[in-house]
């Protein structure tokens, strides 16, 4: 899939995750948060794993944490994907187990 | 070597520093001498002088020597930032910081102290902010010595710490050093821990913006002990020296954990008239008198008495006659502070008095339930006030070593903050050894320890109160966030965390970013 | 037995923290609401983490209930697969006017249970009646698919549809809450009542429990997780309540023992509504923490 357009999901509210993503050449992860010396590489893994499964492979990725589960950053990466491509109501079932 | 809590504690410290591995939380009965102090005699008719640059000569203020404050004044304070200052203008090298504790407002003046090479040394209950990063980034060549409220009363006694000056700043003071904190714009309610320095420093300088006729009673700190007095323009901020109004928490978290908190000290054999508690500060504290308050009207209990840091609903208990006396080494708020004044049954206490192991008794040792919080506890029960989850100096031991040695001590908090576990299979820091906790108590239910036998039977079956083992919990939390990476650290300590006993219990090391 | 609902905890879908904490507070069942606390930009994301939290998030033993946006609007169906896919308990309809809205939602539902190969009939789904239209078709409603687990009156909109505002007798309420608790009771499944949304007035809120309690209704929505215990405490039964009900369920046994179809208790023969009324008695005590787990009641 290809990113369209620059788009973010979340917010900066404590146990939330924003995600931003824009178009870029291949992946690129920016992550800032308050727990990245423990989980910095656990919210990486989420972010490349899922985006693996959307077979998005050109994308920026900004992520600001705000101590948010890996459930969280994950429905806030597909609905900052579906934004980002324009399917809001067109749901990719197959990825989401 | 290893010490009893599993914590690698380096040889060369044990060498170096004199110290003595931690053993155990049984304190005994060991025999020890207090040390003296020099005494410059005056008539007291020439105390007061007009700045702190004078003073600092009159009290020949040298390079090498240990000076102390006290953080009475919290968020407040002008005193130590005015002092310090002044201090590091006139080019003074070598100093050894000792002060009660390091709260936020010192923060910036700490370091710049450091930076110029005023302070080498420090002894603190603790740090936060950007002092506890600074330190934890290795700001600072020789550890900090970080030691409870009862382990500074014993260290100044036996001579561990020897304050050549303390810097005391009060709300009043006469001319000849008759003070107290319960009058004037700045009050605080108790001198608790600042009265070890009035006691045993060589010289002790008050600093006050309120002059008062002579005799200024009732004296805290008392002429016999001032060598002088210093008119200054304001001590302190009144709206950050304590919380203002007590706001209950309405956080439905906090609430369920205060509500459990008082279901297990209720169901505890110790919940009988005239029994004993410290509650502490902090949302979940307060919520838990109010718990506890209609708890003890219903089952027509009333207290013997409350210690430690004393905030507005515990003198609201005392008030309504459900306690009765409270023993005050510290106010949280205004409430508190001011009450201090009219209440006779609030008796203002020193450091030793409160949490001393090495005197002839402490308060502590005659409390029944203490209830304290924890950034993070693990499976052996032992607690970490000290460093974040990130490794970095962020917090006090205060008196939490020492009222853990209260006959039921609860560690009351959420099983996970954010995406950070509270319950961990080892703790970063050891601070408080797992041999004085007893409950653990989380939103979820709670975890009593193994050693409780008694406990375990008493709480089994508290109505809407889970028991669960506390590698149960442990493992809950990391089910919710997680495991976490293993934090990395330099191989150079930063600070030392002693037992109250004066043993090493842990070292922290210098962080690796 | 069927389960106890006392307490619907309402949990904005768009809110990670509250989404996170919703299982801690024993709330019977647990309400994501994916329609009115959303705004509209954000129902996408509030989908998404909602399914994320069936997924992943442990709550124990509560019921657990989206409510969705409405077929009418974009995101209704898109809802639907999302919840069923995640194995939601019960999907609850917003608004409803009438039986035709249930029979169209369960349409919808079938078609994603089918979709996503999931047994048909899994998802149970509950209807809010909002609206004078709503409060008259209650019985109808109540009957319009074997899904429904129970249906609830949202009052806010009843009460402007009605012309009128809220009232601490809750005398504005007095009919939909009859219409809803016989419309309920006449087709066999639970009767939820709304919301009471000033969260500091305890006595008011005790006030409005206390009158739903005393109507029959199986609990009350509530917007806050200190509600919780507030409702449970009307809800608990007496002890004499609880010593009849053990009474009656000692009958039966001793009627099995013996092998005798026919149960009495002092003489009298108990019947099967007796019988359903001591059980969920007991399940209440139990559940308030009266009794143990034998049905010993407590001793202070």
């Amino acid at each position: 899939m290809e990113i369209k357009h620059t788009a973010l999901a979340g917010t900066l509210e404590s146990s939330d995750v924003q995600i931003t993503l824009s178009e870029g050449k291949g992946i690129s992860i920016d992550l800032d948060s308050q727990v990245e010396k423990q989980f910095g590489k656990q919210i990486k893994k989420v972010v490349t794993d899922l985006l693996a499964k959307y077979e998005i492979n050109n994308v920026k990725v900004h992520v600001v944490d705000k101590g948010a589960l890996d459930c969280t950053i994950k429905a806030r990466l597909i609905a900052a994907i579906q934004r980002a491509t324009d399917t809001q109501n067109e749901q990719n079932w197959g990825v989401l187990e | 070597m290893l010490n009893k809590v599993n914590r690698e504690i380096p040889d060369e410290i044990l060498k170096d520093k004199n110290y003595k591995p931690f053993e155990t939380t049984e304190i005994g009965n060991p025999e020890t001498t207090y040390v003296a102090h020099e005494v410059k005699v005056s008539q007291g008719n020439d105390k007061l002088v007009d700045s702190i640059k004078d003073v600092i000569a009159k009290v020949g203020l040298k390079d090498g020597m240990t000076i102390s404050f006290h953080h009475h004044f919290r968020e407040g304070d002008f005193v130590f930032n005015m002092v310090m200052q002044e201090i590091i203008d006139e080019g003074f090298k070598d100093l050894t910081l000792a002060p009660s504790s390091l709260t936020n407002v010192m923060n910036d003046m700490v370091i710049k102290a450091i930076k110029a090479g005023t302070v080498t040394h420090i002894t603190s209950s603790g740090m936060r902010g950007s002092l506890g990063d600074f330190i934890s980034h290795g700001g600072l060549k020789d550890p900090v010595v970080l030691r409870s409220h009862g382990n500074r009363a014993r260290s100044i006694e036996n001579g561990d710490i020897k304050i050549d000056v303390a810097f005391l700043g009060v709300p009043n003071s006469d001319a000849v050093g008759n003070a107290n904190a319960i009058k004037g714009d700045a009050v605080f309610g108790s001198m608790g821990y600042s009265l070890m320095d009035a006691k045993y420093a060589d010289k002790v300088v008050l600093l006050t913006d309120t002059i008062m006729p002579y005799p200024n009673t009732p004296a805290s700190v008392k002429q016999t002990q001032v060598d002088y007095v210093v008119k200054v323009s304001k001590v302190g901020d009144p709206e950050k020296i304590g919380s203002g109004a007590t706001r209950f928490t309405k956080d439905p978290k906090e609430l369920k954990i205060a509500k459990t908190v008082n279901q297990v000290i209720t169901h505890s054999p110790y919940f009988k008239d005239g029994f004993s508690f410290q509650t502490g500060s902090g949302g979940a504290a307060l919520a838990v008198s109010r718990y506890l308050r209609e708890s003890m009207i219903d089952r027509n209990i009333k207290a013997s008495f409350a210690l430690g840091g004393i905030t507005k609903p515990t003198v609201d208990l005392l008030e309504e006659g459900l306690v009765n006396k409270i023993l005050d080494v510290q106010d949280f708020d205004k409430g508190a502070a001011a009450s201090m004044a009219n209440n006779e049954n609030q008796q203002e206490i020193d450091s030793s008095w409160y949490a001393d192991p090495y005197n002839k008794g402490a308060a502590v040792n005659q409390l029944d339930v203490c209830i304290l919080s924890a950034l993070e506890i693990d499976t052996k029960f032992n607690v970490n006030v000290m460093t974040g989850s990130d490794g970095v100096l962020r917090g006090a031991i205060g008196g939490h070593q020492d009222a853990a040695n209260a006959k039921l001590t609860i560690i009351s908090a959420p099983l996970v903050r954010g995406r950070i576990a509270t319950v961990v299979p080892d703790v970063t820091t050891v601070v408080t050894p797992g041999d004085s906790i007893d409950v653990l108590v989380t939103e979820v239910g709670i975890a009593i320890n193994p050693r409780r036998k008694d406990l375990i039977e008493a709480l089994k079956d508290v109505p809407g109160v889970p028991v669960y083992t506390i590698e149960e919990l442990q493992k809950r939390a990391e089910a919710i966030v997680g495991k976490p990476e293993k934090l990395q650290f330099t191989d150079r300590p930063v600070a030392l965390i002693e037992y109250r006993d004066g043993s090493l219990i842990d070292t922290v090391y210098q962080v690796k970013d | 037995m069927e389960r106890l609902r006392r307490t619907m905890m309402f949990v904005p879908g768009n809110n990670p923290a509250m989404i996170k904490d919703a299982g801690i507070y024993g709330a019977d069942s647990i309400m994501f609401d994916l329609e009115d606390s959303v705004s509209l930009a954000e129902k996408d994301a509030a989908r998404m983490l909602v399914f994320e939290a069936l997924k992943n998030v442990d709550y124990g033993n509560s019921e657990l209930v989206v409510r969705i946006n409405g077929l009418d609007t974009d995101m209704g169906k898109a809802d639907i697969y999302a919840m069923v896919k995640a194995g939601v308990q019960v999907i609850r309809l917003p608004k409803t006017e009438t039986p035709d809205d249930v029979v169209e939602t369960e349409k919808v539902i079938a078609e994603a249970e089918k979709f996503f190969g999931i047994e048909n009939g899994r998802t149970h789904m509950m209807a809010a009646i909002e609206s004078a239209e709503g409060v008259l078709n209650a019985p109808a409603i109540a009957k319009a698919s074997d899904r429904l687990i129970g249906i609830a009156l949202g009052a806010e909109d009843y009460v402007t549809n009605m012309k009128t505002h809220r009232y601490p007798d809750g005398a504005e309420l007095s009919f939909a809450r009859n219409m809803i608790l016989h419309g309920a009771r006449a087709a066999g499944i639970a009767a939820f009542d709304t919301v009471y949304s000033d969260v500091d007035n305890t006595e008011g809120f005790n006030h409005e429990v206390e009158i739903i309690h005393e109507l029959g209704f199986d609990g009350k929505s509530v917007i806050n997780p200190r509600q919780i215990p507030l409702v449970n405490a009307i809800y608990a039964p007496s002890e004499k309540e609880i010593r009849n009900a053990k009474a009656v369920l000692n009958a039966i046994e001793e009627a099995h023992k013996k092998g005798s179809g026919v149960i009495s208790l002092h003489g009298k023969m108990v019947d099967k509504p007796v019988v359903a009324r001591a059980e969920r008695t007991m399940a209440l005590a139990k559940a308030s923490h009266l009794v143990d787990k034998e049905g010993n009641i407590y001793v202070e």
